[in-house]
């Protein structure tokens, strides 16, 4: 037996680079994604759903749609990214590729920056996409439509990133989806408010420069902030199972 | 003599309000299989979990070649390989690609040297087959395919015998021997009567029931 010397530690310095390390995360989870198309058209259904169900239930009179429209996108899609949020990292915690994650010599926000970028570009950017359509549809005029698109294009990334911090803290949970509701309901409100208002003060015609700026900060605040409270989440998730 | 890899002092845990071990204490050698033993819940997984780094309540220290292994947290991650009870296999991906994916944040392996490893655990011919469509056993062999391949010098394995079929336990036992030789430290938990020769043993639960 060789056991008079220690075998070499592999330096940290060989190891994969956090970029390297994030594409790879990122890659499998579009790849697994795709493979489970319906999982993917779930939000945005819904979304769709929630858009045209409105104006039967409330009142299709122009009037209303124009006033109310941008709200109604706005509340769908929230509730929409928040349906989606649940299956972040359910799947990965249940077989395992979770526990994995966490011991990848890289750090775990970066992983998981790349896991929730995945997410928003498998169910928030769809819902951008599909904003112009709805919002014609709920009579909103050009620039209302354009305006809104850009506050999504913003938000929805928001969403994800405070939306992975709740899905991580009650990924041990048997019935985590109200108390993920519960926990991130109230962080959205201030996204949803700004996100609205922006396109109430450009329907007005005035300047929407400010709340642009706010939702931003909002983005940039989530972007750093965010991952490594997830991280900080997904581990006491960890060792409580 | 050689310095231990990772060591253990005083280790504590409770777990829903019962103690499943205090006062352990342990070295693991290069060079060593240690094999992790005791009935059912006496906490032979969260043993493996917490020298792994997944569960943080425990009491005690644990050192990684002589130091606390909170500091060298890259250097432990680096040279440490855990499997655990659940595989870590993608139900939706194919052996290759979980295999690709497991190994893409560790170091870069060419895709010949992957489809090698997978033919070594016997799973030559279902590459390209999504994983929810092999047997349990399969599945599992395309986790410890990851042995073959890897360059780690501490694996914690967790029931790794687990719906494997008798040749390929053997197979794991002359792996896991064949490691040791070679300077890795292999801890092990298994309800599978191991016997290697030079193995250690560290025995949970001792008859005694802990109440709080």
């Amino acid at each position: 037996m060789n056991a008079e010397s220690r075998p070499a530690l592999k330096p940290v310095e060989s190891a994969i680079g956090p970029v390297q390390a994030m594409v790879a995360v990122f890659m499998r989870d579009v790849r697994v994604a795709f493979r489970q198309r319906q999982d993917l058209l779930n939000p945005l259904l819904f979304f769709i759903m929630v858009v045209t169900l409105f104006p039967l239930g409330v009142s299709p009179e122009v009037a209303f749609l124009k006033q109310s429209g941008a709200g109604i996108l706005w509340v769908a899609a929230l509730l929409s990214v928040l349906l989606s949020l649940d299956h972040l990292f359910r799947h990965d915690f249940d077989d395992g590729t979770l526990e994995q994650l966490i011991l990848q010599p890289q750090p775990l926000f970066l992983l998981i920056l790349a896991k929730t970028l995945a997410h928003w570009i498998l169910t928030g950017l769809p819902l951008v996409l599909l904003t112009p359509v709805l919002g014609i549809m709920v009579h909103l005029d050009g620039n209302s439509v354009a305006i809104l698109c850009l506050t999504l294009l913003i938000g929805t990334p928001v969403l994800s990133l405070i939306g992975a911090i709740g899905a991580a803290l009650t990924l041990g949970l048997r019935s985590a989806g109200v108390l993920l509701s519960l926990l991130i309901i109230p962080l959205y409100i201030p996204v949803l408010i700004f996100g609205t208002g922006t396109v109430a003060a450009a329907a007005e015609g005035a300047p929407v420069a400010g709340y642009l700026a706010l939702m931003g900060a909002f983005l940039v605040l989530a972007l750093t902030l965010a991952p490594f409270a997830a991280a900080a989440a997904l581990r006491i998730s960890m060792s409580n199972s | 003599m050689s310095e231990p890899l990772l060591q253990a002092v005083n280790l504590e845990c409770e777990r829903d309000e019962r103690l499943l071990f205090q006062n352990l204490s342990f070295s693991v050698m290069p060079g060593t299989v240690t094999r992790i033993e005791g009935p059912n819940g006496t906490g032979k997984t969260t043993l493996l979990r917490i020298l792994a780094g997944l569960n943080d309540a425990w009491s005690g220290e644990l050192l990684w070649c002589g130091e606390p292994r909170a500091w060298h947290r890259e250097s432990f991650l680096r040279n440490m390989l855990y499997l655990g009870h659940r595989p870590g296999i993608k139900p939706l991906l194919t052996p290759m690609e979980n295999l690709r994916a497991l190994m893409a944040g560790r170091r870069t392996v060419s895709d010949d040297i992957l489809s090698q490893a997978l033919a070594g655990t016997g799973l030559a011919g279902f590459e390209n087959v999504p994983c929810r469509n092999l047997s349990a056993g399969q599945q599992r062999r395309v986790a410890l395919a990851r042995l073959l391949i890897a360059d780690e010098p501490l694996w914690l394995l967790d029931e790794v015998f687990t719906a494997i079929d008798a040749d390929g336990v053997k197979a794991i036992e002359e792996l896991l021997q064949q490691r040791a030789a070679e300077g890795g430290a292999v801890l092990v938990t298994t309800h599978h009567d191991l016997q290697l020769p030079g193995m250690k043993r560290i025995t949970l639960g001792g008859g005694q029931s802990y109440e709080c």
